[in-house]
């Protein structure tokens, strides 16, 4: 399986949600709806505080929860990749899904089926980064495969300091935050 | 009866925005771009950095903006609201067509009138105010490009006021501040060479959520190569967040650190003494001056540490001359923002950085001819006498007193245009002055693509295209590279909304002054004007952004003597000509307002990234990222007023006027005297479906305004607010 990741730098994010808005253009996500969103986290008490943003997501998991509680197939990996996508025509809306993601990463679109962030697999088909990882003005977001130990996302995770989010749920995410 | 009274067009107009709802079901979702996909160069216009892009539509319908890479402006990446630029098109609340504002059975109503119509009003309006009071008494008020076709339309009228908010409310303090100092000003976008700078100074600069795209990209840049970054804010700002030391100063005393600064950097030798000999004049007057302004002193009235002073001026030093003291951009706080701005500048000055790479460098535009136009009716007066001659060291039009300057029956001016500016909300404190004025005035023409307040005023509103669905001014702006942007229309006018240079052009046709706009279309203009320098529009319409080789350097070269554009040919550290006019000749501390009682918080605003001032709010696409401001305040402050996070309060000045109701943010990232809110929510206008009712207005809560006594800048943090539970507020 080829495992694409995306990389964040919370040191250089200012959280200006030009991601989010990259997202919705590009996809054409409906009003009211984000596949995804900003985090604002601030620890400490005045005047010693540290901030940091998150620009958050599905997180593609190696082991998608989400993928094993669907019971009609609908969410399915793309290709031999851990890109998790959902097939509008499969999903039948039950939210066994949404309840299976510890990330609260999925959304039910007008229509009545869940949808969720693709990575822009129809962009990375062409070679090109997600709208998100595009646009960012900062240029703190970086995707790419983590098999190859010469990209950009495998150099930054092997030389700075990161996390994932609840990394105890065994799902292997694959979106990391460089702190 | 009132001879305008301020009408509210009928909500009833945006009825036809009311789409019904497509069901589609859940079959074949073509991915994004698989279909027809038409790309149109754009210069983005949601703020007034105009960052070159492409428009895309997918089978006719608007799809997405991205930034073109060859603009230095974006470097092919849009900020959040240039990617959601395509709102200021969809917006079912636009203006729509043509209105005129008359009286039938003693109601003033506005109706709806043909562009014929408004034109010949306009035009029979403008011609008795030039026979009853001269072709030079009229004014435009303006912010954004297509403003440049209604001062030519002026201009060939004889009639040459003129001014932009975004002077004396915004950044002509410090313009007049760096070209006291310097003798050329800051320029937009700045001239700040933050790529390259090894410590940046933010003094309440907050970059991040101030987000003009490359100054932001070039601070990022920065400090993804290590650089120190000082912030200096109240608040725990985003660059707060990102800065090796945060100086959470007491609001308006700024000065006082600024001063220290300069009293470490003479005292402890640490300025560029060989700069210093080549180019600055006033040391040894400076050198006396800061004396009395030590890090102790400056500890007492800013409650910054004297080592912590002592140390970031060291570091300051250390990096030098690759030293950024940011000049700021919404800089009318006090009062004392020229001497502010000055003291800033002084600081570069001594650290050797302007002029130097990692401080401020030469921006540089292209050699762009003008179009060639009759000569100008020699002026008859000079309005800047007539209405702002206490400020002869202003070099532009001060908003508030060409507003003063239209009251009354002896008023210099008698009618106004005002093209993109939402006066009320821009100028604290004017929206009674307004009232008055449209009592005085003879004509006042609207110019806008959204119905905001200043419409209530209007005798005619003209619905302007968006920046989407016309063709603008050649985007020159001064970079570290010089380019060339043309914005093109990615789509037919919406309604029955036209580009501002056709309505510029249709007024003067009127007035039979059509040889300034001698065409049938502004791109003749435009391809004329690329023709001289090797372009086409045509090519343009191909590649968007056009760059130019420099033909000047970015940065000084080792030893070169210069002249500056001063009065004495050097960097003034000390100005005699502020002495000579009565002023400082070197910055002093004046201290801030003082709090009226522990109930009464510092009222701090400032910029959010989903927004640009009060005309994005009412964007779909931006409402949804930032439907209304909060009112931030310590947890102390939540405490003393018992009110929780996400609860209702109003905020009142120490006046009497209360805001609408606004959320409580409860944070540990402010001071606990003071309360910051975003700048441009507050809207009461019906019309304005998304924004009305939403959040706090700021510059309805600045009532005590602090003028600068050297441009006539309008500082607006004289005011302090406390909060009222919004059970208990009436």
């Amino acid at each position: 399986m080829i495992r694409y990741a995306m990389v964040i730098d919370t040191k250089l994010c200012i959280g200006c949600g030009d991601c989010v808005v990259a997202c919705k253009t590009e996809n054409k996500v409906p009003a009211g709806l984000n596949r995804d969103w900003v985090v604002e986290a601030t620890t400490g008490t005045y005047p010693n505080l540290k901030t940091e943003f998150r620009s958050e997501r599905c997180n593609h998991c190696a082991k998608p929860t989400c993928l094993y509680a669907c019971p009609t197939a609908a969410t399915y990996r793309w290709e031999d990749t851990n890109i998790v996508l959902v097939d509008p025509n499969k999903c039948t809306g039950c939210g066994a899904c949404i309840a299976a993601c510890p990330y609260d990463a999925r959304l039910i679109m007008n229509e009545g089926y869940v949808s969720k962030c693709t990575f822009c697999h129809h962009r990375v088909e062409k070679g090109l980064d997600p709208a998100c990882v595009s646009s960012c003005p900062t240029g703190c977001m970086y995707f790419g495969v983590l098999d190859d130990p010469n990209s950009t996302v495998s150099k930054l995770l092997a030389s700075r300091d990161h996390k994932s989010l609840l990394d105890e749920t065994g799902n292997e995410p694959q979106v990391y935050f460089l702190t | 009866m009132k001879r305008r009274q301020f009408l509210q067009l009928s909500a009833t107009l945006s009825a036809g925005a009311m789409a019904p709802i497509a069901l589609t079901g859940c079959a074949d979702r073509p991915l994004p771009g698989t279909g027809e996909v038409v790309r149109t160069p754009t210069v983005c216009n949601v703020c007034f950095w105009r960052c070159a892009g492409t428009v895309s539509t997918e089978n006719g319908q608007p799809w997405k903006i991205e930034g073109n890479p060859d603009d230095l402006h974006s470097s092919g990446r849009f900020c959040t609201r240039g990617d959601g630029g395509l709102g200021m098109y969809t917006d079912p609340d636009r203006l729509k067509q043509p209105m005129i504002r008359v009286t039938e059975n003693g109601q003033q109503r506005f109706r709806p009138a043909t562009w014929d119509e408004a034109f010949d009003y306009i035009a029979a309006k403008m011609n008795r105010i030039k026979e009853e009071h001269g072709e030079d008494r009229l004014c435009l008020f303006s912010h954004g490009p297509g403003g440049s076709y209604f001062r030519r339309m002026l201009t060939a009228f004889g009639s040459r006021g003129y001014t932009q908010p975004s002077f004396a409310q915004c950044r002509g303090p410090r313009d007049v501040g760096f070209a006291l100092t310097f003798g050329e000003g800051v320029g937009s976008p700045d001239r700040t060479d933050m790529e390259h700078s090894r410590c940046i100074v933010l003094i309440g600069s907050h970059l991040g959520e101030n987000l003009h795209n490359s100054q932001v990209q070039t601070w990022i840049s920065a400090l993804r190569k290590g650089a120190t970054l000082i912030t200096v804010d109240p608040r725990f700002s985003v660059a707060a967040g990102k800065s090796k030391h945060w100086l959470p100063i007491k609001p308006g005393t700024d000065m006082a650190l600024l001063l220290a600064w300069m009293h470490v950097l003479i005292n402890e030798g640490l300025y560029d003494a060989d700069y210093i000999d080549q180019y600055v004049t006033g040391l040894d007057k400076l050198t006396a001056h800061v004396q009395q302004f030590t890090p102790e002193w400056a500890f007492m009235q800013t409650g910054i540490r004297p080592e912590v002073i002592r140390e970031t001026a060291r570091e300051m030093a250390k990096a030098a001359p690759a030293t950024v003291v940011h000049p700021g951009r919404h800089v009318t706080w006090y009062g004392d923002d020229t001497q502010r701005s000055r003291a800033i500048a002084i600081l570069t000055a001594l650290l050797g950085a302007w002029g130097r790479q990692g401080g401020y460098l030469a921006m540089e535009g292209v050699d762009l001819p003008r179009y060639p136009l009759p000569d100008p009716p020699a002026p008859k007066s000079n309005w800047m006498e007539a209405v702002q001659s206490e400020y002869p060291l202003a070099p532009a039009g001060i908003a508030q007193k060409v507003i003063d300057g239209s009251i009354g029956e002896d008023a210099f001016f008698k009618g106004w245009f005002i093209y993109g500016t939402n006066l009320g909300y821009t100028i604290p404190g004017v929206t009674e002055k307004l009232a008055q004025a449209a009592q005085s005035l003879d004509l006042f023409v609207v110019v806008d693509t959204m119905p905001y307040a200043i419409t209530g005023f209007a005798d005619v509103i003209l619905p302007e295209c968006t920046y989407l669905e016309r063709l603008d001014p050649i985007r020159n702006s001064p970079e570290r590279e010089p380019s060339l942007a043309v914005n093109f229309p990615a789509f037919e006018p919406k309604f029955d909304s036209k580009p501002g240079w056709w309505i510029a052009k249709q007024i003067a046709e009127r007035l039979d002054l059509g040889d300034w706009f001698p065409w049938d279309d502004y791109g003749e203009e435009l391809d004329w004007q690329l023709r001289q320098v090797g372009s086409s529009l045509e090519e343009m319409r191909r590649i968007g952004v056009k760059k130019f080789p420099r033909t000047t350097p970015k940065y000084f070269a080792p030893g070169e003597n210069r002249r500056f554009n001063t009065g004495s040919g050097k960097v003034e550290l000390y100005s005699d000509l502020l002495a000579d006019y009565g002023h400082d000749p070197l910055p002093v501390y004046t201290p801030p307002p003082t709090r009226p009682d522990e109930k009464h918080l510092h009222l701090n605003y400032g910029r959010a990234p989903a927004h640009t001032f009060g005309r994005t709010i009412n964007n779909p696409t931006l409402f949804e990222l930032m439907p209304e401001n909060t009112a931030w305040v310590h947890p102390v402050v939540a405490g003393d007023f018992d009110v929780k996070n996400g609860e209702y309060v109003r905020l009142k000045n120490q006046d009497g006027v209360e805001s609408l109701p606004v959320r409580i943010r409860v944070t540990q990232r402010i001071r606990p005297d003071s309360v910051y809110i975003v700048h441009g929510f507050g809207h009461k206008e019906s019309q304005l479906g998304l924004a009305n009712g939403r959040g706090a207005d700021d510059q309805g809560l600045i009532t005590r305004i602090l003028v600068d006594p050297i441009m006539g800048g309008t500082g607006m943090r004289g005011n302090f607010v406390t909060l009222i539970p919004e059970e208990a507020s009436a």
